[in-house]
């Protein structure tokens, strides 16, 4: 019973201790020291999540702590599942983050920037290294463990507020090097921000009308809300806990933040936090509203389909390393919010063990996420930093100089393919049965919905095996396109480890899914409340046993059966062979024209062509065609210029209207501020007399 | 809306089982020798089976445009003198490209275990799950387009990107077919379905197993790059798809990846007949069932290729920007199959 109590205290110690840490030690100590609290506190967490998730229940108040609200915290099987995951994979980037920053090469040169002079500090004083950033990242850590740890609306908030700055902080690190970094940092600011005035305002309705501000008084008062007030409020919450999740269309921040973050911060970032706004939906719809209509959770399978299929087309399109894979987590997040609609969807209609069984698949789904995506960003962060390239049209050829990390990103890219031996195929396995055999609960609402989410669960796996051909084929293999990526050596040992840890789980995940289920079951009747049904046992099988279906797959045996298969063969045909012959090397078919270079081989952009093609009307790329001639004849070409690019079309169509409006208001406004001090007296004036007749007619 | 809630039993989401124990998932588990025989009997005559197959498909197709043809054993021929060739790596390429013959036909043999070609009845049958026969077969793609761009040329990278993109429009019409089949079925167990269907014949001709068959039809072409989609046989870079991406290999992974092709047309069209035309598949574990399976999947099969090598005589590749509104026609029967289906099925009772 006491464990939990000591581990969160651990927790936290160990987090204030770090940030001390960072600002008090020299810098050659300063990273080992900050990357092994930090860890601690990782692990710390995880201890705690784990606790959690064999059903042992811990709740505390401390009415002093926070002014107004006091501290309310209470841990659950749900708030596990989400710790447990924060946790392992904060240890796990906490060994890579020690050794990406530790020996810090003067990567991204750019010597038109800041030219390097004798005064520049040595490796690991900038960029995450620096102080600042030191002191914040095991505090943002912390705050990611702690958020689902929160009872009370004030605590949460505060939580919440605290990881969106860390996040934003340690986004900003590497400010100084790259202008992009500071736009990337304005829009995730404005984003979280706005998020957080829309859960403001969503859970000050709730606790008003609720007649209190913890989550057991608004548990209790739920019920008394009429069905207006519960709806506007969980659309308040879920725009912006999707907001935080990456959802289309509130996604706008994550392809700049995660891009222009240092590489750990976008592992943390990608694979915890958005986490946390799948948590804060399931809290809100399930466990404080109690369920709820059909038409919430029909948007929320809405929000999820679009996000799933826009955020993967985006990815597919994408020639940026890491931008892909960011796109790729909006995508994931979308899969995840289909199955938490679709689970909603089936509450809704009285069907709880359906409900469970949706929820188990985007719960499983989330840890999926996590731990392929938190692999996938430390591999694209080992790419970056060793060439200094994010471009996949200049990448290539890496699986001979990088062998480690061009495996671990391979076996990251398999977990995001959704195909049989990773460990995405298991849970999009789940979502899709819970999908297909959700047909049995009456609506027409959802027989219309079903199909259409298996249809986007299906187009986003077949577009995401795309992407990732793309991002591993073109970025890892063939030959190098630009001689940064021809002079790319291993990353250190230390980032080896951490991102060796993830693939450990990856593994874990993919191979025995039911070693989870003990958790996985507690976490989801936490949820959704009793799921009318024995406890489930772990094992090494995956399956679906409902009232009149079932289903079964064995993700071991499977993987089993192919390697199994694939070593019969590769060495048959070399036993039939009736001589032993060693392999030739030959030179590439060149149709005769000479060895091809590797301008010739195919780049990203080409390979993302026919998809953007097929595409088009979604996508509406804009291309540009410039045509200089020679003086002396139109005919004869001296210059051809070539520009394409396809850029978010969300973000064109919803927000540049939106600033281009606040601006040209922000234009006219200025006429009210004339500097005259009478005119200022004469609006606090107006304004105080409209006041006053609004509260005496009004009220 | 409480009604018909909590009275339902589940064993959550996750269940256990070790995993060796033959589980009942809408046919009867007590598979013996005969069971064991029946999955190496399909992987057999999947393995030995597909180059005949093809065979049979380029005579049917010589005889058609009034040529002799080499005969149904040529492939066979073609492969056995490639495995005795020495093993050629081009220069700059990697593991990816070295394993992927090898992954390919591994995908199909673990897929022509799983699916009832020959007896629902084996000690598999339980696993035989539609998404994962589905997911092993595009995972063969996948591995065949990270070779094609492993080898740097443009042909390699042209070639995997086409296919890519090809793949992901199929998958959305394939996993909607198998939720069409598995509405009556009530699971996606390929054998349960397969048996259930043999039992109700009544199912295929409806409306919806109509519909679900000529979507599938159409993906099976498309995954198996025959024409209209790709032309197995060409070698011109503006057409050419499958053909693009195996344009290095050479020797015995040349003959590896022509197998693999092979097999993969032999399964599907297996699973094809397996699904729409169950009779004779062995559903008890008896070996006089199995022989008669084994006959009968040779006709089903051989049929089916039939009809599909006259098709193609008939018929012209259609350009590559045209496929996806193929494609998008048959998502569109898949999503009709579903609302059949559910509505069929008394509205979701």
């Amino acid at each position: 019973m006491s464990a939990i109590p000591v581990a969160l205290a651990t927790a936290t110690g160990l987090g204030g201790a770090g940030a001390l840490a960072a600002l008090v030690v020299p810098h050659r100590a300063r990273v080992p020291l900050v990357g092994a609290l930090t860890a601690g506190v990782g692990a710390a967490g995880a201890a705690v999540g784990v606790t959690a998730l064999t059903g042992t229940h811990w709740s505390a108040e401390f009415p002093n702590v926070l002014p107004l609200g006091g501290t309310y915290l209470a841990v659950d099987a749900l708030a596990g599942w989400f710790m447990t995951i924060a946790g392992a994979v904060v240890t796990a980037v906490a060994v890579y983050g020690v050794g990406y920053a530790a020996g810090r090469p003067a990567r991204r040169p750019a010597p038109e920037c800041r030219a390097p002079g004798p005064g520049v500090p040595g490796p690991g004083v900038r960029g995450l290294g620096s102080r600042g950033a030191q002191a914040v990242l095991p505090l943002f850590a912390l705050s990611l463990l702690l958020v689902p740890v929160a009872a009370s609306v004030s605590t949460f908030l505060a939580l919440w507020e605290a990881m969106a700055l860390g996040s934003l902080l340690l986004v900003l690190a590497d400010h100084r090097e790259r202008p992009a970094v500071r736009r990337a940092g304005v829009w995730y600011a404005v984003m979280t921000h706005l998020g957080l005035v829309l859960l403001l305002t969503g859970f000050a309705l709730f606790a008003a009308d609720a007649g209190g501000e913890t989550f057991a008084a608004l548990r209790a008062g739920a019920h008394t809300l009429s069905p207006g007030v519960r709806g506007l409020v969980f659309v308040l919450v879920a725009l912006a806990f999707t907001s935080k999740a990456g959802a289309v269309p509130l996604h706008t921040w994550l392809p700049r933040a995660y891009p222009e973050a240092p590489d750990p911060v976008s592992a943390l970032m990608s694979a915890t936090m958005v986490n946390l706004g799948v948590y804060g939906l399931v809290r809100t719809g399930f466990d404080l509203l109690g369920g709820g209509t059909a038409w919430w959770w029909l948007g929320v399978l809405a929000l999820g389909g679009l996000s799933a299929v826009y955020g993967v087309l985006q990815a597919a399109m994408a020639s940026d390393l890491k931008r892909l894979v960011a796109y790729s987590s909006s995508e994931n997040m979308g899969l995840v919010l289909i199955g938490v609609g679709a689970s909603g969807l089936f509450a809704a209609h009285g069907d709880r063990p359906q409900a469970a069984l949706a929820l188990a698949a985007a719960l499983l789904h989330v840890v999926n996420h996590s731990a392929f995506k938190a692999l996938l960003f430390c591999a694209a962060g080992s790419v970056v930093r060793a060439t200094g390239l994010r471009d996949l049209d200049r990448l290539g050829g890496l699986r001979a100089r990088m062998p480690w990390t061009a495996g671990l990103f391979a076996l990251g890219a398999l977990g995001a393919v959704a195909l049989p031996p990773g460990n995405g195929f298991v849970s999009e396995w789940l979502l899709l049965q819970s999908l297909i055999h959700g047909l049995r609960v009456p609506g027409v609402a959802v027989a219309v919905v079903l199909p259409l989410s298996v249809a986007l669960v299906a187009l986003s796996a077949g577009i995401a095996a795309a992407a990732f051909v793309k991002a591993l084929g073109v970025g890892f293999f063939a030959r190098p396109r630009d001689e940064r990526a021809a002079a790319a050596r291993e990353a250190p040992p230390l980032m080896l480890v951490g991102a060796g840890l993830l693939a450990v789980g990856v593994v874990a995940l993919a191979v025995a899914p039911g070693l989870f289920a003990d958790g996985l079951g507690r976490a989801v009747s936490a949820a959704t409340g009793p799921t009318g049904g024995g406890a489930p046992r772990g094992g090494g099988e995956l399956g679906v046993r409902l009232a009149d279906v079932s289903a079964r797959m064995s993700p071991l045996w499977v993987v089993a059966a192919l390697t199994a298969a694939t070593l019969l063969a590769a060495g048959l045909p070399r036993l039939l062979a009736r001589r032993r012959r060693r392999r030739v090397h030959a030179r590439l078919w060149d149709c005769g024209g000479g060895a091809p270079t590797p301008r010739m081989a195919y780049t990203a952009t080409s390979f993302a062509e026919p998809l953007q093609r097929v595409f088009d009307d979604v996508l509406a790329p804009e291309q540009d065609v410039d045509i200089t001639p020679v003086r002396e004849s139109a005919y004869l070409v001296d210059r051809v210029r070539f520009q394409r690019s396809v850029p978010d079309r969300i973000e064109h169509r919803l927000y540049e209207p939106v600033l281009r409006g606040l601006d040209r208001a922000g234009r006219a406004a200025r006429r009210l501020a004339n500097g005259s001090v009478h005119l200022y007296l004469g609006y606090g004036f107006a304004g105080l007399v409209v006041l006053l007749l609004a509260l005496t007619t009004g009220w | 809306m409480e009604a018909m809630s909590t009275s339902v039993p589940i064993g959550t989401a996750l269940t256990a089982g070790t995993a060796g124990t033959a589980g009942t998932a809408g046919t009867a588990g007590t598979a013996g020798a005969v069971g064991y025989a029946a999955v190496a009997a399909q992987i057999l005559v999947v393995v030995a089976g597909a180059p005949l197959l093809t065979g049979w498909m380029r005579q049917v197709r010589a005889r058609l445009e009034g040529r002799a043809g080499a005969g149904v054993l040529q492939p066979w021929r073609d492969t056995r003198k490639l495995l005795r060739k020495e093993s050629i790596t081009p220069v700059g390429t990697g593991p990816a490209f070295r394993a992927a013959p090898a992954l390919l036909v591994a995908t199909t043999v673990v897929a022509a275990a799983l699916v009832p070609l020959l007896s629902t009845d084996t000690p598999v049958s339980s696993h035989a799950d539609l998404i994962v026969v589905v997911a092993l077969i595009a995972l063969g793609t996948f591995a065949l387009a990270l070779a094609g761009l492993d080898t740097g040329t443009a042909f390699g990278g042209m070639g995997a990107s086409r296919e890519m993109t090809i793949a992901a429009l199929v998958e959305p019409t394939i996993l909607l077919s198998v939720f069409a089949l598995s509405i009556p079925a009530g699971t996606t167990n390929i054998p349960a379905i397969v048996s259930g269907a043999a039992h109700e014949p009544a199912r295929l001709a409806s409306p919806a197993g109509l519909l679900a068959a000529a979507a599938l039809a159409v993906a099976v072409i498309a995954e198996t790059g025959r024409i209209p989609v790709d032309n197995p046989s060409t070698h011109l870079e503006l057409t050419m798809i499958h053909e693009a991406m195996t344009l290095e290999y050479a020797g015995p992974d040349l003959a590896l990846v022509e197998l693999g092709a092979q097999m993969r047309l032999t399964l599907l069209l297996g699973l094809l007949s397996s699904l729409f035309a169950p009779w004779a598949i062995a559903t008890s574990g008896s070996w006089a069932a199995l022989a008669i399976a084994l006959v009968a999947f040779a006709a089903k099969v051989c049929v089916l290729a039939a009809v599909l090598a006259a098709a193609e005589v008939l018929w012209a590749k259609v350009r590559l920007f045209r496929v996806p509104e193929l494609l998008a026609g048959s998502f569109l029967l898949a999503l009709l199959a579903v609302a059949a289906s559910y509505f069929l099925n008394g509205a979701g009772s």
